[in-house]
């Protein structure tokens, strides 16, 4: 009996465990709801343009790396919409520690930028947290096998953000379209420099 | 015309006083100061002008340095600004707060070429830190107060 009980419980705190650090490729992803800047709510299982997948990118208006990114990320949006990949952008910031990331400066930021995707508030840092997203930005390309969202890709939007005329991985891009092959992203995870996620919880 | 004058000759020696060229390096320029084999401990922090967490731990890294002026301790703090008068915007900001360690500027935008060299477990989130010696290392993606930091530090004196 006592041994069972053990066994359950490390069961569970292996699965909580898993949790903590979030998605990995291959894993199926939850559907969230979180409110986008024109006030309506998003869902992803109900995303109209979600038709063959989704980029779900954790972004924001303060970070300089995100800043640097802003129109790449249009340019994805507007190249993978009508193919079924549409971008979903997420501010995943405490306003409370980042004031530049409060929801009206989204509304304010998307406006000048003419973000042509929506551009979500995770106000209770909990989606970002089940991704396990660690920096803006921070990309999580879904694929849609079976009405369900897989994650594909994890990682970055190409090898410069400083300067997008010395890009040559197109990381994001060729992961889609490996995708639209029907074939996997290779490579289906990368790392860059990003901003941390402004967290009263973050270690320090 | 005098007054413009005057203002250029103002400007240029006021950008002279500021200007303190810091080094610049690629990945592979810099990663020799991740390796030093020597008898000094090294404590390395990743860190940008405009990231406020790096900037609060940033008396922290100064109090590191007067306490271990006199041992065999080395900061170095690594800067990942990029952009328009990068030189000029670190020299303010360290005579601002006043900085002490040495500064390098890391320009290598291809960092999924190079996070992993540094450390298999940061995500490339900034502020980060690694502490070594030659016989041990250890990497904190996290921000530091002083006394964290002299904690996490004695550990390799």
């Amino acid at each position: 009996m006592k041994k069972s009980v053990l066994t359950i419980v490390i069961a569970l705190l292996a699965v909580t465990g898993i949790k903590a650090q979030g998605y990995t490729i291959g894993d199926a992803v939850d559907d969230f709801t979180l409110e986008n800047i024109d006030q309506k709510m998003i869902s992803l299982y109900s995303y109209e343009d979600a038709t063959n997948g989704a980029i779900v990118i954790f972004t924001c208006n303060h970070c300089p790396y995100a800043k640097a990114y802003e129109d790449r990320i249009i340019a994805i949006d507007n190249m993978f919409r009508e193919k079924g990949y549409p971008v979903i952008a997420i501010n995943p910031n405490d306003p409370a520690l980042q004031p530049e990331d409060s929801f009206d400066k989204m509304i304010e930021r998307a406006k000048e930028k003419g973000f042509p995707f929506p551009y979500l508030f995770d106000e209770t840092q909990e989606i970002y947290k089940n991704f396990g997203a660690k920096r803006t930005p921070h990309v999580y390309l879904l694929n849609k096998e079976d009405d369900t969202f897989v994650v594909s890709y994890i990682g970055t939007i190409d090898n410069n953000y400083k300067d997008e005329s010395e890009v040559d991985e197109k990381y994001l891009a060729n992961a889609v379209n490996a995708l639209l092959d029907g074939e996997k992203p290779d490579p289906d995870f990368t790392k860059a420099i990003g901003c941390t996620i402004k967290d009263k919880n973050y270690k320090k | 015309m005098k007054i413009k004058l005057l203002f250029l000759f103002v400007l240029i020696n006021f950008s002279a006083i500021h200007a303190q060229d810091f080094p610049v390096y690629t990945f592979n320029e810099f990663e020799p100061l991740l390796n030093q084999q020597n008898d000094t401990v090294y404590v390395v922090n990743f860190w940008a002008t405009w990231c406020r967490p790096c900037v609060k731990e940033m008396p922290a890294f100064n109090q590191l340095f007067e306490k271990y002026s006199n041992e065999k301790v080395k900061i170095i703090l690594v800067s990942l600004d990029f952009g328009e008068n990068i030189q000029s915007r670190i020299s303010s900001f360290k005579h601002n707060h006043n900085l002490k360690p040495d500064i390098v500027i890391l320009d290598d935008p291809d960092s999924n070429s190079w996070i992993n060299k540094v450390n298999k477990d940061w995500s490339g989130a900034i502020p980060a830190t690694l502490i070594y010696n030659k016989r041990n290392r250890k990497f904190y993606e996290q921000s530091f107060d002083f006394e964290d930091l002299d904690k996490e530090l004695n550990k390799f004196l």
